[in-house]
């Protein structure tokens, strides 16, 4: 949202500046207290209190903007199986018959069974934890890219917590938390750097944090050549057992089962809703995002804001790591977190820093590219058309303007932050 | 062997190879300039490069010319910040968000048709990269006599942009319209400057320029692609233009330092293996994470202070 909007009173920028947050902004001095931070009424932005029609209406544009993705990935799908001969069951389909084989490949590949249903599931895990992560950053004007990182560090601090001979032989009621909370620092402290720098050295989150995902990395590839198991296995040994997360729903194969970490992140929703809308620390969160010099003028301090925003969305992000370590590998290996961080900058978009629509849009994600696995082995549709779709969702999310102007949807006072104040913060 | 006799042919290489690292990262950088000089933040740099590469792959094999794959590598990148431009322009989408949707995109697209193409085995062999410009070493000059300068053209074009960057945006009216939009588009515009004239133009230069980058990957370095093959060195770029302070003579001493260190991680790495007795002492993940460290200790002000251009990232919109 714009800075100075008293000084430079841009029309297109002031727009996104939800009303609900002025009249909190208005309301601030009288309710200091927690009530402060409940969303008011009729407005837009919120989560359990706005199940109606306004969460309907705010449905609208993130289903359209899907369904138009989808549209287009089956217009290309038509378009290149011309090019490319295909091999398996369906492979002789052209035409609509072939994009009906392939989302239905998909379909199947993500819902068809119990273990299919579970995959998704736990695919879509990570997904929540970290467009929470991105959300709870978004909203107080902090745009966290280096949730990859963070979580390439959680993970790798989980895994030795895992199978560090200190740790190892601990009940599973202490191992594993302590994992799981060795997770959580590890990326609390890969996003507090970059909060530290932009509070107090007015480093823009976005340069530094990109910067500390190529640092994270290198770390995690020094470590692993450290702790590698065997010549040729650049990978952490596995953990003990004493730490894996409990399997809530086993699957016939023993592959990807539904585990703790997923009722965890949904806790993690539950739990970044309540800090942002019934929390004075989550009010203020709210406040800095919508507009610092307003939240600075109120008496909020926006560095110390700024520093914990980053730090919780890095920890939330480290979490994600921990929670894949414990839950699923049971071993961190180079290069498995890669495009968590960017993905879920679709799922954060896509769910409009909503926690519960992050569930939802996490889940979305989730189940396409567990689902995509079979569409390939069926019609052999690159599985790849999934990241192409899931950029046109992003496109069509971030500018509404255009599925709206397709589908003639009226734009209203809607829930949307600019971000980007500039490399100077 | 190399080790006992440190040998000037083996400097030389080392600044060949150098200079070879840093052309991806001039080129990105350039492109980030422009952009950002203009007022439009670019971490789409790695998207367009990657874009860039596939299709100058696809397009030299389909046409079994290294030119013809240039002219749409460039096309393809110039096409993809057109689609940043109109965002962040026209949509007043968020830049960052904008750039993002650009980079996912490019995985997607590249990724894409990379599985369709490959497994069709539907694309003729590319025609190789393009032959290099320079010189050997006459024999009898001493030291260096007989050791190989050769550049190919794209880490020759690359230094050249850099003095031709410099002049436009400092010494013509083009330059000092672009900085002056870049910095106070409210006051560019009452002196009768199309801010999104401006804004349009420098990032489709910005394009052109990413698109050399981008071919660098599969028409001079390689001449094959892999799925995310520039592995970063667009966020490099950024890197290094920040780095640089948003200047081109700064933006390509520092691409010429991370590339020297690239240089210097693979030369290490092959000197540790092929000699064991050569211990150069250089931590080699030391050398890898400098680039990224040294940004973060500029954009903090730890070493010198970089100030972006005073509107990078604020959308535009004329009449008030």
């Amino acid at each position: 949202m714009d800075t100075e909007p008293r000084i430079e009173d841009r029309p297109q920028a002031t727009d996104k500046i939800e009303l609900a947050d002025h009249d909190q902004y208005a309301a601030r001095p009288a309710s200091s207290d927690s009530t402060g931070g409940k969303p008011g009424p009729g407005s837009p932005r919120g989560g359990l209190g706005q199940l109606g029609l306004s969460a309907l209406q705010a449905l609208i544009v993130p289903a359209l903007a899907v369904f138009t993705a989808l549209v287009i990935g089956a217009v290309l799908i038509m378009l290149t199986a011309a090019l490319a001969p295909r091999q398996g069951p369906s492979a002789g389909k052209q035409g609509l018959e072939l994009v009906f084989a392939g989302y239905g490949g998909l379909l199947h590949g993500a819902f068809g069974s119990w273990d299919a249903l579970a995959a998704s599931i736990v695919t879509a895990t990570p997904y929540i934890f970290v467009g929470l992560a991105l959300a709870l950053g978004f909203r107080a004007g902090l745009f966290n890219i280096g949730a990859e990182g963070q979580l390439a560090l959680g993970s790798l601090a989980a895994a030795y917590v895992g199978f560090a001979p200190t740790f190892v032989g601990l009940p599973g009621i202490i191992h594993l938390p302590l994992a799981l909370l060795a997770g959580m620092f590890a990326g609390a402290i890969w996003g507090f750097i970059p909060g530290f720098l932009k509070a107090r050295r007015g480093a823009h989150e976005v340069i530094t944090t990109i910067m500390l995902n190529y640092i994270a990395a290198q770390i995690v590839a020094y470590v692993l050549n450290q702790v590698k198991p065997g010549q040729g296995q650049v990978r952490t040994p596995d953990i003990a057992t004493s730490a894996y997360l409990p399997v809530l729903i086993p699957t016939s194969t023993h592959l990807k089962e539904v585990h703790l970490g997923t009722v965890l992140a949904l806790l993690a929703a539950a739990a970044v809703y309540w800090l942002l809308w019934r929390s004075t620390t989550g009010f203020e969160l709210r406040t800095v995002g919508a507009n610092p010099n307003a939240a600075k003028y109120a008496g909020i301090s926006v560095n110390r804001i700024t520093i914990l925003g980053l730090t919780l969305s890095g920890l939330l992000a480290g979490l994600a790591g921990a929670a894949e370590v414990t839950g699923v590998n049971h071993y961190h290996t180079a290069g498995f977190s890669a495009g968590y961080g960017f993905d879920s900058i679709t799922v954060a978009l896509l769910g409009k820093n909503n926690p519960f629509g992050v569930v939802a849009a996490a889940f979305l994600l989730g189940s396409l590219k567990s689902g995509a696995g079979d569409m390939q082995l069926s019609t052999g549709i690159p599985i790849d058309i999934i990241s192409l779709i899931q950029g046109l969702i992003l496109l069509f999310v971030a500018a509404d303007y255009i599925v709206r102007a397709l589908y003639r949807v009226k734009a209203k006072q809607e829930d949307q932050t600019l971000l980007t104040r500039g490399w100077g913060g | 062997m190399i080790c006992e006799q440190p040998a000037v042919p083996f400097i030389i290489s080392l600044i060949v190879a150098t200079l070879g690292f840093a052309t991806p990262l001039t080129l990105g950088a350039l492109c980030g300039l422009f952009c950002e000089r203009s007022g439009i933040v670019n971490i789409a740099i790695e998207g367009l490069m990657l874009t860039a590469a596939f299709v100058g792959f696809v397009a030299s094999s389909l046409s079994h010319s290294v030119w013809l794959g240039l002219l749409f590598a460039v096309l393809a990148a110039v096409l993809m910040s057109a689609l940043h431009a109109l965002l962040s322009i026209r949509f007043s989408v968020d830049q960052i968000i904008s750039g993002t949707v650009v980079n996912i995109l490019a995985i997607g697209i590249t990724g894409y048709f990379n599985s369709v193409l490959v497994g069709a085995h539907s694309l003729p062999d590319p025609p190789g990269t393009f032959s290099q410009i320079g010189f050997t070493v006459p024999r009898d000059i001493a030291v260096i006599g007989g050791s190989d300068f050769k550049l190919p053209p794209l880490a020759i074009l690359a230094v050249i942009l850099v003095f031709v960057a410099q002049y436009v945006l400092f010494n013509t009216s083009w330059g000092l319209r672009t900085r002056a939009v870049g910095e106070n588009p409210e006051a560019a515009d009452t002196v009768g400057i199309n801010v999104y004239f401006m804004r349009y133009s420098n990032v489709l230069i910005g394009g052109t320029l990413a698109g050399l980058a981008g071919a660098y990957f599969t028409l001079e370095s390689t001449s094959t692609f892999e799925n995310g093959m520039t592995a970063g060195k667009g966020f490099i770029a950024l890197a290094a233009l920040i780095f640089g302070k948003w200047r081109p003579f700064g933006l390509w001493g520092a691409a010429l330092l991370f590339g020297f260190a690239q240089a210097l991680t693979i030369t290490v790495q092959f000197l540790q293996q092929s000699v064991d007795s050569c211990k150069f002492g250089i931590p080699r993940d030391l050398l890898v994470v400098l680039p990224y460290i040294l940004t973060i200790l500029v954009v903090a002000g730890v070493v010198g202070r970089s100030i972006p251009p005073a509107a990078v990232g604020q959308p535009y919109r004329k009449g008030r």
